[in-house]
């Protein structure tokens, strides 16, 4: 029954949904307030449909109701009530309904905190995200039912896959649907300035919050894949150019530049339709993302579906949105241009360079991704672009972008000031110099690795040099949080580049094969194998190791690593055991056993590995920090009709 | 420098940054493509001496031999027609077994075999890289492993 209602009320949302697009649209194209007016109560109406039937979902997998199908293939009598509630959306039809919840909760914000929106904006905003809401819940009624039933019922499921069976992996997916859906917000908002024909400083400010919060979502969500990758796949790597991976993170790129030359369009009025055609881009980048996991294209576990009519389905939303924005684009991106003068030593200037490094550094990973699946469509042969190709082409294109931050913090719109810049620069650079001299002393060496160090300290030190310089001058001047937010995801960028550089640097892999009570030593850690024991879990077995690490003779660790057997599934899962520290982390993974009691077990040492997610992490809070700022709360249902020319700094 | 030769200049420098970008990035692109092949192809001298290719195929069954002393480990990878062997040091994935699809990657030597710096299995059982399917598949288009469903 419940199932049922679950339909139904997925039936309703898809029905209110295209209301939803058509009535405010019509409206604001036919100039009837009324009409305009109907996009709030549709929203929350589409909504609360969506939120019934994901709960009726839910409420499947926890009375594990095995006469739906996709709780049939995704969960297990034994499967703890954590992972039941999360298996929703570990299959395709659920993780389905998830991105419409997600774009159902990005609706009501936008509509609920948007309330001074000038209308007929407010109401096209609405009508495009309606549209997007109604291609994805008929997508997910026509071609993916996670309502389907299955008769007979089985007995037992078919479990959740192991691989999924991890805490990071719970918040994983929904993070990064956050941040994939949330661009649908900034895309919304540019078709809605393309209707309108209205692109100045308010419609800038309008959209920034919005495409800084889905960024920040966006960063969580591929740092707690990064991080799940390292943790669950035993592969001790944390990035490895998969093509799902680069599938997410080509959208934060182009999210990454929309920032930037939004943060131009408010304060200048300038690049107006580089800036919407970057909107458009970075939500193209997320539908394209989802065609290439959920078409089955790609050879990974994101591709639950290897049914191509799915592929053909999102391939047709991606053309429609895609191509009918680029289409109004077109039609009236001529209406933006602005003939003023401007120089490239400016923060204006800086930025462009900015956005031209990340845009082709997002269409260099776009070239190494699809590339390969172009060359089979041709039929012209199977092939794949290998890590070192975007290792080769990302370092350039981004070092660059890592010294330019702390370059372009003194300096100003319009015109910089070289005096400014010595002036504010000098003590950083003198003390990043100064820092890598010593790492350099203590034995972290080697031009490469100097040369990134110094770039990341030269970042950190140059963001941190504007705040302090506002803190110790103008006592009485606070700086904004979006200062702050800029310096910490700034600062971020630093520590994430010094822990890639030291990774690099200074990983040791090894795999060795130890009988109990041998021994492997290595970079001064003495790694003592203790043997395997058989332990019980909830819903698998697990064969658990003991490894023992000494260092000068002391006991630093004592490393569990496991090898568990689900009952279900008949693969076994490594499950790695990590002492983690901030220096470095020590990694041992169980391989797999070899002649009389002897295993080969993979040992790790990575230092500064935790500083990529810090960095991560900083940077997400750091655009939460700015997203949340009070100027961009303001009520004022201000005539959005005069370019501001602020010289204030963003 | 007037302004305008001043703009000129910039725009040259521009320009030949981004080539010189371009050049580098094809260049970098070029040399790390890697095809793929399948056992019968290796074998019938399809491939550039010294390639570094993926090589995909079905473990064959009782070919797995890991050594005694070491971390290495080697095997027979097939087709429908033909088996390669191929040598790795190191832990192999979780998934791999004998009679699975798998793809390695590494290089080839008509007489050593197949030296592999990384063995990829499938992510779970229900799923197999496209490639690989279709690799398995004989002249009439049908699978030849009863095991691999396509």
């Amino acid at each position: 029954m419940i199932p049922e209602l679950g339909h139904f009320a997925l039936c309703l949302a898809a029905g209110l949904s295209l209301m939803q697009c058509v009535a405010p649209l019509a409206g604001v194209l036919s100039r009837r307030e009324r009409w305009q007016a109907m996009a709030w109560p549709l929203s929350v109406g589409q909504v609360v449909f969506t939120v019934v039937a994901y709960l009726a979902l839910t409420w499947s997998f926890v009375e594990i109701d095995f006469s739906v199908r996709y709780v049939a293939t995704n969960a297990h009598s034994e499967l703890p009530l954590f992972y039941r509630i999360s298996a929703v959306w570990g299959g395709h039809e659920g993780s389905l309904l998830l991105w419409v919840l997600m774009l159902g909760a990005w609706t009501l914000l936008v509509a609920g905190l948007n309330k001074s929106l000038p209308r007929d904006i407010g109401a096209s905003v609405l009508g495009v995200m309606g549209g997007i809401s109604f291609a994805f819940l008929l997508f997910t009624l026509l071609t993916s039912n996670p309502f389907e039933r299955l008769f007979p019922a089985p007995a037992e499921g078919q479990d959740l896959n192991p691989l999924l069976q991890d805490p990071g992996l719970i918040i994983h997916p929904p993070m990064l649907y956050m941040g994939y859906v949330g661009f649908s917000v900034a895309f919304a908002f540019a078709v809605a300035a393309l209707i309108s024909g209205r692109l100045d400083a308010a419609w800038a400010r309008w959209t920034r919050p919005w495409t800084t919060l889905a960024w920040s979502f966006l960063t969580v969500g591929i740092l707690l894949g990064s991080w799940w990758a390292y943790n669950e796949l035993g592969w001790g790597g944390w990035w490895f150019w998969d093509p799902v991976e680069n599938a997410s993170f080509m959208p934060w790129l182009v999210g990454t530049a929309l920032i930037h030359s939004l943060a131009v369009t408010e304060k200048r009025g300038l690049f107006k339709a580089w800036t919407v055609l970057l909107a458009i881009s970075a939500f193209a980048l997320s539908l394209l993302g989802t065609f290439l996991v959920r078409s089955g294209v790609l050879v990974s576990v994101h591709a639950f579906a290897t049914d191509p009519s799915r592929g053909v389905f999102v391939l047709m939303i991606f053309a429609f949105f895609v191509g009918g924005a680029l289409l109004l684009f077109a039609l009236r991106a001529a209406r933006f241009q602005v003939r003023q003068r401007m120089t490239l030593f400016s923060r204006e200037g800086l930025l462009l360079l900015n956005n031209v490094f990340l845009s082709v550094a997002a269409l260099a990973v776009l070239l190494g991704t699809l590339y390969p699946l172009f060359v089979d469509a041709m039929g012209m042969g199977k092939l794949s672009v290998g890590p070192p190709y975007f290792d080769a082409v990302f370092a350039p294109l981004t070092l660059p972008l890592v010294v330019l931050v702390a370059f372009a913090m003194p300096v100003m719109w319009k015109r910089g000031q070289w005096s400014r810049v010595r002036q504010q620069l000098w003590l950083p650079l003198l003390a990043a110099i100064a820092v890598t001299g010593i790492v350099a002393l203590l034995g972290v060496r080697g031009l490469g690795v100097s040369a990134a160090i110094l770039m990341a300290l030269w970042c950190i030190a140059g963001a941190l040099a504007e705040p302090v310089r506002v803190l110790r001058r103008r006592s009485r001047v606070k700086l904004s949080r979006s200062q702050w937010g800029m310096t910490v995801a700034h600062c971020g960028l630093g520590v994430f580049v010094l822990g890639v550089a030291l990774v690099n640097h200074g990983s040791i892999e090894r795999d060795v094969r130890l009988a109990p009570g041998e021994t492997a030593e290595f970079s001064g850690y003495v790694f003592q194998f203790g043997g395997v024991s058989r332990e019980e879990g909830p819903n698998y077995h697990a064969d658990v190791g003991l490894v023992d690490i000494m260092r000068d003779g002391r006991l630093i660790a004592t490393l569990e690593p496991e090898k568990r057997y689900y009952r279900m599934g008949g693969n076994p899962m490594t499950e790695a055991a990590i002492d983690i520290s901030p220096l470095r982390d020590l990694y041992v993974s169980l391989g797999e056993p070899v002649q009389g009691g002897a295993w080969i077990l993979r040992l790790y040492v990575k230092p500064l590995i935790r500083w990529i997610w810090l960095g991560a992490l900083m940077m997400a809070l750091g655009g939460a920090l700015a997203a949340t700022d009070r100027r961009y709360r303001l009520k004022s249902r201000a005539p959005a009709s005069v370019p501001s020319a602020q010289t204030a700094q963003a | 420098m007037t302004r305008r030769q001043r703009r000129m200049l910039a725009v040259g420098a521009l320009v030949m940054g981004a080539g010189t970008a371009v050049a580098l990035a094809l260049v970098a692109f070029q040399s790390n493509l890697i095809y793929f092949y399948s056992p019968s192809e290796v074998l019938a001298g399809e491939l550039p001496p010294q390639a570094r290719i993926r090589l995909g195929g079905i473990v064959e069954t009782g070919s797995v031999e890991r050594s005694t002393t070491d971390t290495s480990v080697s095997f027979r990878l097939a087709d429908c027609e033909q088996t390669v062997p191929v040598r790795y040091s190191g832990i192999l994935p979780d998934l791999f077994r004998e009679g699975q699809g798998i793809v390695a990657i590494g290089t080839y030597d008509p007489e050593s075999g197949f030296a592999a710096e990384e063995v990829l299995a499938k992510h779970d059982e229900n799923y197999m890289p496209p490639e690989l399917v279709d690799s398995l598949k004989d002249k009439a288009g049908t699978s030849c492993m009863p095991a691999v469903n396509s």
